[in-house]
């Protein structure tokens, strides 16, 4: 607890500067817009670069299975940076959650190796196959189940990035206990409901006796999934401290040109506090997220701890601060036009993601000793 | 190896820490003529200058000297009990006191053989500091200041020997340009001090009272005029004590009122531990951004993120301490003591759940109110424009009060 790094290093720095280049290049709010009401609502052009050039895809993959042999700190980094543009890039689904799931089976299989390896350098797209919202500590996931030749049957609803995905990691239950499977996205139904967050779209997939390959068996593939959602939790807490970050910026400079009554609107104390108050809520919630990347990277036992203290403040702070971006906004930040709206949805789908922040206190409690 | 040929590195001061151990046996020196040979040996502020206490050495080795003084078994000089003269007094006068004056002053601050109190607020002048009403005018004759006013929300002035005291000296010119800035011998007869009554029962504070008190122009910090400038070097330290020590989880008020709710299972309910544990994270959350503040200054990068931390400590616990009277139920409606008391020290999370709901009622006005410290983060943080002032331009004496 005492050893934890809150800091951001200068290879940290480093990084974040390249994706910010990349994404003000590639991804700026007016375009987002158009984008995620085109047909291709994901940015294909953007993950490319981002997972193939920039290697963000493998950060916390080791260098021997194609990774950059980073930790789950970089990958927080990218978060914060992917938040603050909520980009439409399938990063949680694939970089986090599948290659997650996949780094806690054996990784000497070859079938593991070689997915991971894949994922990690951005030739292909992952999805772990669960509702976005399944809470950290909700169990082995029973929605598929394996039959005796190894086929897959079940439909699982709300998949972070499943439209996206090339292949999905699914989480059953067979004859021999759980399992975890690889499964090709061509063998399965993946139908598009229509998503409230539009910038990180879900998918209900359906499976009608696929072929999948076991990735590993009952020793391993209850805690790779647990340990997946943990770290989703805790790495989805620096995606909400970006966005609520842009949220901040961008209201605080509209509200120093927006002049109403003959002077900026930012210079009226009722509003002046309302933004000190969510900027202090942002120096809380780096620090937890901070502190919740850093536990995660180094594998402390503060983990648990640190991603339901930081998944539940960090989901709040990203919810008040969209709010507060449509509200201080007046009129403007109401309309279809203006991108505030993306970023609330974003926000408030993600609070609901790997549970609302009631769960996670939930969770809290019983970890810290103050019981129900 | 002499002293003056040892280095200004921990191994340097280690070194400086041994040869005081080694000529003031802690287990058979007097308490105060130990403090007095650590602070003539430049180990009581390492960063301020040789022959003040100190060895312009960097600020970052003085825990480190604290541990090893702690971990002999020496005398500290009870910080908490002096605090404002070292966080706020020491600092000022070091910064704007003429050499003698500083000779003079900072060594017995240090022991605590002199306790130090700050006279600026006063009945008209909270937030609004530089509206400050109590004169000093210049005695021709002599050159000394006689000053006629009140003070208010003063802590220790009932046992100071010393004030940090800033003035009106020109009422006729805006508010900000005509005050200056002095220390004042608290035990002179024209300084009279009432205790200050507050919600808790007790008197942690005073009202002062000066008639006619004289100062020697000698005493005065920065010049004549600039009370404003001097004071912020005050008001900074002062916003940099509160709030900003390192903390284990559960420090503070969190740890008061979680320990409630594991003696107490009786009393537990699903709202009230939704509330808690929401509010331990959040204090949890605070305490993690007080050690990442620490972290960059440790690295030479202080972040704006300090002007906030007072404000979310007041926030939290008050919410926290808040929280524990409901949590208590039946044992809300009772309370410890009312009696007037004068504490000698002030402890935030000390004596029972009602005193530190109506304590931490403070922690949202003493050193800035919560307020001001929002104006300051909105205008000094986030450029947000200041509101419209209708005070600036106008002499002191013609403002409306």
């Amino acid at each position: 607890m005492t050893d934890a790094d809150l800091l951001y290093s200068d290879v940290e720095t480093d990084l974040r500067a390249s994706v910010r280049d990349l994404l003000t290049d590639h991804c700026e709010p007016a375009s987002l817009l158009a984008r995620v009401e085109s047909d291709e609502p994901y940015d294909r052009a953007l993950w490319r670069t981002l997972a193939g050039e920039l290697g963000a895809a493998g950060l916390a993959v080791p260098d021997e299975l194609g990774g950059q042999g980073a930790s789950a700190r970089e990958v927080a980094l990218v978060l914060e940076e992917l938040g603050r543009s909520a980009a439409p890039v399938p990063f949680l689904g694939s970089a986090v959650l599948a290659t997650s799931a996949l780094l806690g089976c054996d990784t000497a299989a070859d079938a593991v190796a070689d997915l991971v390896r894949r994922l990690a350098t951005g030739e292909a797209v992952g999805a772990l196959a669960v509702p976005l919202s399944t809470m950290t500590d909700a169990g082995f996931p029973g929605d598929v189940t394996a039959g005796a030749d190894g086929t897959l049957s079940g439909t699982v609803r709300s998949v972070a990035d499943g439209t996206a995905a090339d292949v999905f990691v699914v989480a059953a239950t067979g004859p021999d206990g759980p399992g975890l499977y690889a499964v090709d996205a061509a063998a399965a139904d993946v139908s598009a409901p229509v998503s409230f967050d539009l910038t990180r779209p879900i998918a209900d997939v359906t499976f009608h006796g696929a072929a999948a390959t076991r990735l590993a068996g009952p020793d391993r593939a209850p805690d790779a999934v647990t340990g997946a959602l943990l770290t989703g939790a805790g790495l989805l807490a620096s995606e909400q401290l970006g966005l609520a970050q842009w949220c901040l910026d961008e209201t605080v400079e509209y509200l120093k040109n927006r002049y109403q009554f003959g002077r900026p609107v930012g210079s009226f104390q009722a509003l002046k506090h309302r933004l000190a108050d969510l900027w202090l809520e942002l120096v809380g919630a780096r620090a937890a997220a901070r502190y919740a990347a850093d536990t995660l990277a180094r594998g402390d036992a503060d983990a648990p701890v640190a991603v339901a203290t930081a998944q539940s403040y960090c989901a709040e702070t990203a919810v008040h601060a969209a709010e507060e971006c449509i509200q201080l906004h007046g009129g403007i930040g109401m309309t279809w036009e203006h991108p505030a709206h993306l970023y609330l949805k974003r926000a408030k789908a993600s609070q609901v993601a790997f549970g609302a922040p009631g769960r996670h206190r939930a969770v809290l409690g019983d970890l810290v000793d103050l019981p129900a | 190896m002499t002293i003056s040929e040892k280095s200004l590195d921990a191994e340097g001061l280690r070194a400086r820490v041994a040869d005081v151990l080694a000529t003031h046996d802690p287990a058979t020196t007097d308490r105060l003529e130990f403090l007095r040979a650590r602070f003539d040996a430049g180990l009581a502020w390492v960063h301020f200058p040789v022959g003040l206490g100190g060895l312009d050495a960097p600020r970052e080795l003085q825990a480190a000297v604290d541990a090893e003084f702690a971990a002999a078994g020496a005398p500290d000089n009870n910080p908490r009990r002096i605090g404002i003269g070292l966080g706020m007094a020491a600092p000022t006068i070091l910064k704007f006191g003429g050499e003698e004056l500083k000779q003079r002053l900072l060594r017995p601050l240090w022991t605590g053989e002199e306790v130090w109190c700050q006279l600026f607020s006063e009945p008209g002048a909270g937030s609004d500091l530089a509206a400050l009403a109590t004169r000093a005018v210049r005695d021709e004759g002599t050159g000394d200041w006689i000053v006629n006013g009140q003070k208010v929300w003063t802590s220790s002035a009932h046992t100071a020997q010393w004030a940090i005291l800033v003035t009106r000296t020109d009422p006729d010119v805006p508010k900000h340009r005509g005050m200056t800035y002095f220390v004042l011998d608290m035990t002179q007869p024209g300084v009279e001090v009432r205790p200050l009554r507050q919600i808790t029962g007790e008197a942690e504070f005073n009202e002062v009272f000066l008639t006619d008190a004289r100062i020697p122009d000698a005493q005065r910090l920065g010049e004549v005029g600039a009370g404003w400038q001097v004071a912020q070097t005050t008001l900074m330290n002062e916003r940099v004590a509160i709030g900003g020590n390192a903390q284990p989880r559960e420090g503070g008020m969190a740890g008061k009122v979680a320990g409630t709710w594991r003696d107490r299972p009786e009393l537990r309910t699903p709202e009230l531990r939704d509330r808690l544990v929401k509010l331990w994270a959040e204090a949890e959350a605070f305490r993690l951004a007080g050690s990442r503040l620490r972290q960059q200054l440790a690295v030479g990068q202080p972040g704006p993120e300090g002007s906030g931390m007072k404000l979310a400590f007041a926030t939290v616990a008050q919410e926290l301490a808040a929280l524990e009277l409901e949590i208590l139920g039946e044992d809300a409606l009772r309370y410890d003591d009312w009696s007037m008391r004068r504490p000698e020290l002030v402890d935030f999370t000390g004596r029972e759940a009602g005193y530190r709901y109506l304590r931490s009622k403070g922690n949202s006005i003493e050193g800035g109110t919560s307020e001001v410290l929002r104006n300051i983060i909105s205008e000094r943080v986030l450029g947000l424009p200041a509101e419209p002032r209708t005070d600036k331009d106008v002499a002191w004496k013609d403002l409306p009060r």
